[in-house]
């Protein structure tokens, strides 16, 4: 048995559920035979993933899912081995190059010399190039993307690149260049919506609208959420209930429960607790800009307008510092002091203006 | 067995018959559409190199009169034809054989101090005769290009500056960077410095409007001005972009959406929407639309550009307005450069264009 997100996953390009024009636009793409290099970018739980399979069944047919992992060992300049996870077929290579860390230029720079090196063996059955795709490549440092540029058209006759990214913001300008640029967008709330009852119809389930919307307004139009909260709710209670509330991730309530701290009270004891969870928040895992985010979601709540714009100031003004920086905990901790003095010098002015 | 995977197709015949097959089924044939129309339109001779007028006369007296070659280095902005000169002028001077008397080295090769010092030099060291195989005379040096100089370590430059020197007899050097600040001083004091400015608007579209004509590509002139408008003097992006939307589009022929798609440039209704956000003043709004404006996965950085274009132009802001405006955008594309989150990033912006706007 396998997860709803997966078991209704589209395998081809005419059935997606959303951005057929796009879909489209790919199918002509692969029809004729041949296509640049692709560069998918849309936020998580759009459906990049999903229609670059598509994309490589249309072109490749069924053996494309037949996917074996392999490990490759690469050798740093410095003689030190490291091992990175591939996930393969007879036709394309998956790779996540940031896995390598500091080390992704040797990665992309092996990787790719070494699949483009080898032909197709039967080029009359199949195309005559493989598919090389790279997933995050917004993660990519920037060494690493500057190797990648005279790579990819050099190679250009033995393989293709698909690249896969969440914002194309941290992608240098000379790859965008060479590539076929995509965007997929995020789902509307009305795809989601009608994505999630048809789900429920092939399920043999009933859902009712009211409680469709509720999970697509908490899913940040996230499609593979949206369908995990439908099963998790499944789960939970069924015959669905329109007033059921819907499973929010632990981490959410958590970052809206440290909010509530901060706001409750404004001393250096506070602090002192706040920071506790903050530890709490880092050591599992959570990346600290989904917490700037959603702190400061939490935090502007009630606010006044003023009060608001300088909050977003620092906000912004600590995340660019924690980048630069490297003890995470530094800068997280000031923003919530700094937040702290702000918020208390307006409640006090609030108060001193009511008597 | 080496050799044989590492040289070009396998099979030419079974390829032909491939791509025959593929042609029946009403597609165009492999052979045609692989090259890459960047490759394809690449300038062939230095002639044909467009509005870099200075390095094109240098060039040609090498070429016409044999006068001695300088080392050189060409910077200026992405797709102003840097590769594509020193490529053409390597072809004419050395004919067929071009490719044993040129190195090139890129950002994607391994460039360390320790591949300076190997295989350049071991490169420059080579003689080279003053004729070719069948006789006629060419010059007697060889050309390494640097290509990406700019990615070069500093030690790795620094290694160049006595091998230029000493080796002037049998080599001659061009380095090709984006930037020429991120050259070392020593380096740039023994080339020549070539700036390679952006195409003109005319000159590419003429170019885009030759190509539309060879590859049989239906696309009207307000179009193609469009894609060279947003391209801003890249040639090799214009190309690409080109390509990609006729691909796209099939037969059918290309519309301005597809266009502005393919480049990723954002819909003037997002940045005038963008604007009354400011006006209006509401926080609940502004998170809603910056949220959006995300889901819709345009970059960040787009914006940030389209919306400075329509700050500066526009008339009914104050002097005092724009300038503030300008500000946090340029503070806001720092730190998106430097990889902060798109979502406090640009709601910190649109909070100062609130403000600026309020007065």
């Amino acid at each position: 048995m396998s997860l709803w997100a997966d078991k209704y996953r589209p395998n081809s390009l005419q059935k997606v559920d959303y951005h057929q024009d796009q879909a489209q636009h790919l199918t002509n793409l692969v029809n004729q035979g041949d296509f640049p290099h692709l560069l998918f970018y849309g936020p998580n739980g759009a459906g990049k993933k999903t229609r670059i399979l598509a994309l490589l069944r249309q072109l490749y047919g069924p053996g494309v899912e037949r996917l074996r992992t392999e490990h490759m060992n690469f050798m740093t300049p410095s003689n030190k081995k490291f091992e990175i996870m591939t996930v393969a077929s007879n036709y394309h290579i998956e790779v996540n190059a940031s896995d390598a860390g500091m080390y992704d230029r040797i990665v992309v720079m092996e990787l790719i010399k070494t699949v483009a090196q080898t032909h197709q063996l039967d080029s009359t059955k199949q195309r005559h190039f493989k598919v090389i795709l790279l997933t995050e490549v917004d993660r990519l440092t920037k060494e690493a993307q500057q190797a990648l540029r005279r790579t990819m058209e050099k190679y250009m006759a033995t393989c293709r690149i698909i690249l896969c990214a969440n914002s194309i913001g941290q992608v240098i300008p000379a790859i965008r260049s060479r590539c076929l640029a995509v965007r997929v967008p995020a789902p509307t709330h009305e795809d989601i919506c009608k994505i999630l009852k048809t789900i429920c119809k092939k399920e043999g389930l009933t859902l009712p609208d009211e409680l469709a919307l509720i999970i697509s307004q908490n899913c940040e139009r996230n499609l593979r959420r949206a369908i995990l909260m439908l099963e998790a709710s499944k789960v939970k209670q069924y015959p669905f209930d329109v007033k059921q509330s819907v499973v929010v991730p632990d981490w959410q309530l958590y970052i809206g429960d440290t909010a509530k701290q901060i706001l409750s009270q404004q001393t250096p004891g506070k602090l002192l607790e706040v920071r506790s969870m903050l530890y709490e928040l880092i050591v599992h895992g959570i990346p600290t800009n989904v917490i700037f985010k959603f702190l400061l979601k939490e935090l502007v709540k009630n606010c006044d307008i003023s009060l608001k714009h300088d909050i977003v100031e620092i906000a912004s003004f600590y995340e660019h510092s924690l980048l630069k920086g490297n003890k995470t905990m530094f800068h997280l901790e000031a923003f919530v002091a700094k937040f702290m003095l702000l918020y208390s010098k307006f409640m006090e002015e609030s108060l001193h203006g009511i008597f | 067995m080496d050799s044989f995977l590492k040289t070009g197709k396998i099979n030419q015949d079974q390829q032909s018959t491939s791509s025959g097959l593929k042609s029946k089924d009403g597609s165009r044939g492999i052979s045609n559409s692989t090259t890459p129309w960047v490759e394809k339109y690449r300038p062939r001779t230095v002639d044909e190199v467009s509005e870099q007028s200075e390095i094109v006369a240098v060039l040609k007296q090498c070429l016409e009169q044999g006068a001695d070659m300088p080392h050189l280095l060409f910077y200026g902005p992405p797709g102003t034809g840097k590769t594509s000169t020193i490529i053409a002028a390597a072809r004419q001077l050395f004919g067929d054989m071009y490719k044993n008397r040129m190195l090139e080295l890129n950002a994607s090769d391994d460039r360390g101090i320790q591949v300076i010092r190997d295989k350049v030099k071991t490169f420059a060291q080579l003689t080279a005769s003053d004729r070719r195989p069948d006789g006629k005379p060419c010059p007697p040096f060889k050309i390494v290009v640097l290509d990406e100089a700019d990615s070069m370590t500093a030690p790795a430059q620094a290694a160049l500056r006595r091998t230029i020197e000493r080796e002037t007899k049998t080599t001659r050097f061009c380095l090709i960077c984006n930037y020429v600040s991120c050259i070392i001083d020593p380096l740039t004091s023994r080339c020549s410095k070539f700036r390679f400015k952006p195409l003109s608007h005319e000159i590419m579209l003429t170019r885009l409007e030759h190509i539309c004509k060879e590859e049989g590509v239906k696309c009207a002139p307000r179009v193609l001005a469009r894609l060279v408008d947003a391209s801003g003097g890249d040639m090799r992006r214009a190309i690409t972009s080109l390509q990609s939307t006729a691909r796209l589009k099939g037969e059918v022929g290309i519309e301005e959406v597809d266009v502005l798609e393919v480049v990723g440039t954002v819909p003037d209704i997002w940045l005038d929407r963008m604007i009354d956000m400011g006006r209006m003043y509401d926080y609940q709004k502004m998170d809603g639309f910056v949220e959006d404006l995300i889901f819709e996965a345009y970059s960040a950085s787009q914006i940030l550009e389209q919306l400075h274009d329509k700050i500066v132009f526009s008339t009914d802001l104050k002097d005092n307005q724009k300038a503030i405006i300008c500000k946090s955008i340029s503070i806001c594309a720092y730190r998106l450069q430097e990889g902060c989150s798109e979502y406090v990033t640009l709601l910190n912006l649109l909070c100062s264009v609130a403000k600026a706007l309020k007065g």
